[in-house]
């Protein structure tokens, strides 16, 4: 697969088109906002993915970008063209849906030709590219399958398989992975990831789970009230988020009581570097993540409510003499050292962190 | 009747083969599932297994009771003929018209909100008029449109000459209209759960992929409903064909359908002893019938395929 030199934001490389969504604006009956006056641009190649709770605006984002809503205002610009207003079925886009949505009187080989069918390509084309495409998702063998006969994560498979044989100019997944269980899910979206790279399309992923926006995309951009509250690539917005909304909805955050002083937010003794967009001199509330926090011996400020393991790591909860609830991230050695009823010290580590109003 | 059926033979029968073959024989024995099913097999063989072997083999009979091909010859002649082919032209005619504007209403229908007051107030009143016929439906029909019909006499208020009302006692023209009265909602409620499955992803799919409106009703859409399409449409035959009491009671002038024919074998104070003539008629309606049947069960195979069962 060749690729193009095109440099984004979010550094990939690909053959895929730029996309330009600006201020668009959706206005359901009653007076919904859906959106209201979004802008996102995508760089060619770039596989962004829109993260929300439900309600945000992100599944109607994508639907403008389809065709299969309008906007009310704002344009839609992919490859330099404007779509705003030009049909579905020639805006030249790939979908996979979140489930059910192949054709079930077709055969996993149909299905992925019907696109090109409608391109008026020819049998043995038709039949290689399909054959090509099932091998891609690695469903060779299941081409002759109706629906039926397969299960979920084989289903989105042909999906994906089906939406990527027309060569689109812009791959939109609607949340593909939502309806599949949690094995099948994560295997499938590291697999979405894969061939992305490989086919270099540019993609809009539209996800309400958090880890796999923050595992597969370039950028993830989270959206509230029909609004791009941060864009940015996965380790900046968990690390850095520029408001409360988007540092509660991404990752764990503890939410503890400081003041903020020239230096920065004081708490615990220690002095937490302020992010950009903080509340100014005064009583405040830190934003907190549980890995940002550490326990040490010393005079104690916070006692142990629960441990446990997770895994990779375990989890301390304590309750500080202040009254917050801190969730502190330890390594596995650490969590049988600590017992609900002790007492212990937590110290900030000094990772920036936003400072609210409280 | 799963239930009943023996276990295929097991190609490598193990050390404990001996389990299986137990459980196959507790198969056998009558359970409480299978008592709850007495009853409609009772019903079954009173009602519809007993008068076809009373048919079928009165069929077979004459006049004097003796095995005999007479009764099944008298169907060859012209009047009976007749009235078979229009018959099977009434039943077709009001299938495939019902069936059309039944699906396309049906179709209206789904697309209104899933539990607004429209869906529910369309299906409850078309639940009542599918199962109106018979006299009090051919009754309704003569009051609006027969000889001195309401609706008639209104129209002459308007100027308007709506005719004699003769037409409304003629198979090919009033039973057809008054037939249709009952097929189309009995289409609307048979056929809405199929439309009502076509999911909103098959379209957008087709659009995304390039298709048009037409590529997805061709494509898509149609293939998926054609199986409970035919399947409806035969039904709407098998009811046109069998239905009696709606034409007895507009039709009072010879006996234009089998079932009218088959009615005067029995009642005929003219001819007598034609009991197994009217038999032999049921029996080519059964015939009827089972052809449709069979169709249904070729389309409903060839659909199978795909369809999750």
């Amino acid at each position: 697969m060749t690729t193009t030199a095109a440099s984004s934001p979010g550094g990939v490389t690909g053959p895929g088109v730029a996309v330009e969504l600006t201020e668009l604006t959706r206005v359901y009956a009653g007076g919904v906002r859906a959106l209201d006056g979004l802008t996102l641009h995508m760089a060619p190649g770039e596989f962004i993915a829109l993260l929300g709770p439900s309600g945000c605006g992100k599944t109607t984002a994508l639907r403008c970008l389809a065709g299969l809503e309008d906007p009310d205002s704002g344009s839609v610009v992919v490859g330099g063209r404007d779509l705003t207003h030009v049909p579905t079925n020639k805006r030249d886009m790939g979908m996979v849906f979140q489930a059910y949505s192949l054709f079930p009187h077709m055969t996993a080989r149909q299905n992925v030709e019907f696109g090109l069918e409608l391109r008026k390509q020819d049998k043995a084309t038709r039949a290689k590219r399909a054959a090509d495409m099932l091998d891609l998702v690695g469903l060779s063998k299941q081409a002759d399958r109706f629906a039926h006969q397969m299960s979920g994560g084989q289903q989105q498979r042909v999906a994906l398989a089906r939406a990527l044989a027309i060569e689109p100019q812009v791959l939109l997944l609607d949340e593909p992975l939502s309806a599949l269980d949690a094995k099948v899910r994560t295997q499938l979206r590291d697999e979405i990831r894969r061939i992305q790279l490989e086919v270099g399309t540019t993609t809009l992923f539209v996800t309400h789970d958090q880890e796999e926006a923050l595992a597969v995309a370039d950028r993830v951009g989270v959206m509230n009230a029909g609004r791009l509250e941060q864009l940015a690539a996965p380790a900046e917005l968990y690390s850095a988020p520029v408001s409360e909304f988007v540092a509660d909805f991404v990752g764990v955050t503890n939410r503890v009581r400081a003041e903020v002083g020239d230096d920065g937010a004081h708490v615990w003794g220690g002095v937490v570097p302020l992010l950009p967009g903080s509340a100014g001199r005064g009583a405040a509330v830190l934003l907190v993540r549980p890995e940002a926090v550490v326990i040490e011996g010393g005079e104690a400020n916070a006692t142990v409510v629960s441990s446990s393991f997770l895994g990779g790591h375990g989890k301390v909860v304590t309750t500080t003499d202040d009254g917050d609830r801190v969730v502190v991230q330890v390594s596995n050695a650490e969590v049988t050292a600590h017992a609900p009823g002790d007492r212990v010290r937590l110290r900030p580590r000094g990772d920036r962190a936003l400072a609210v109003a409280p | 009747m799963a239930e009943l059926a023996s276990p295929a033979p097991s190609p490598d029968p193990g050390p404990g083969a001996g389990r299986p073959r137990r459980r196959a024989l507790g198969r056998l024995r009558p359970s409480g599932a299978l008592a709850g099913l007495v009853p409609f097999f009772v019903y079954t063989t009173i009602f519809l297994i007993i008068p076809t072997l009373v048919v079928v083999v009165g069929a077979f009979l004459g006049p004097d009771g003796r095995p005999s091909l007479g009764s099944l010859a008298a169907l060859g002649q012209p009047g009976f003929l007749k009235a078979l082919t229009q018959s099977i032209l009434l039943s077709a005619a009001t299938a495939i018209g019902g069936a059309v504007v039944g699906a396309l209403l049906a179709y209206a229908v789904s697309t209104a909100p899933k539990d607004g007051l429209l869906k529910r107030f369309v299906t409850s009143v078309c639940g009542v008029l599918a199962q109106f016929g018979g006299v009090a439906l051919a009754f309704a029909f003569m009051a609006s449109f027969g000889l001195g019909g309401l609706l008639v006499g209104w129209a002459k208020v308007v100027g308007l000459d709506l005719g004699s009302g003769i037409w409304l006692y003629q198979w090919d023209k009033g039973l057809m209209l008054v037939y249709l009265y009952f097929q189309i909602p009995l289409m609307l409620i048979v056929f809405l759960p199929a439309v009502e499955g076509l999911r909103p992803q098959w379209r957008e799919a087709s659009e995304t992929l390039g298709g048009t409106t037409w590529t997805y009703w061709r494509r898509v859409a149609g293939p998926i409903l054609m199986p409970p399409f035919v399947g409806a449409t035969l039904l709407l035959f098998t009811n046109a064909f069998s239905a009696y009491a709606t034409a007895a009671a507009l039709v009072s002038q010879g006996s234009p359908l089998v079932p009218l024919q088959i009615a005067s074998t029995f009642s005929s104070e003219v001819i007598l002893g034609q009991e197994n003539v009217g038999k032999a008629m049921a029996f080519s309606m059964v015939v009827v019938v089972a052809i449709v049947m069979a169709l249904y069960t070729w389309i409903d195979k060839r659909a199978s395929r795909w369809m999750q069962r």
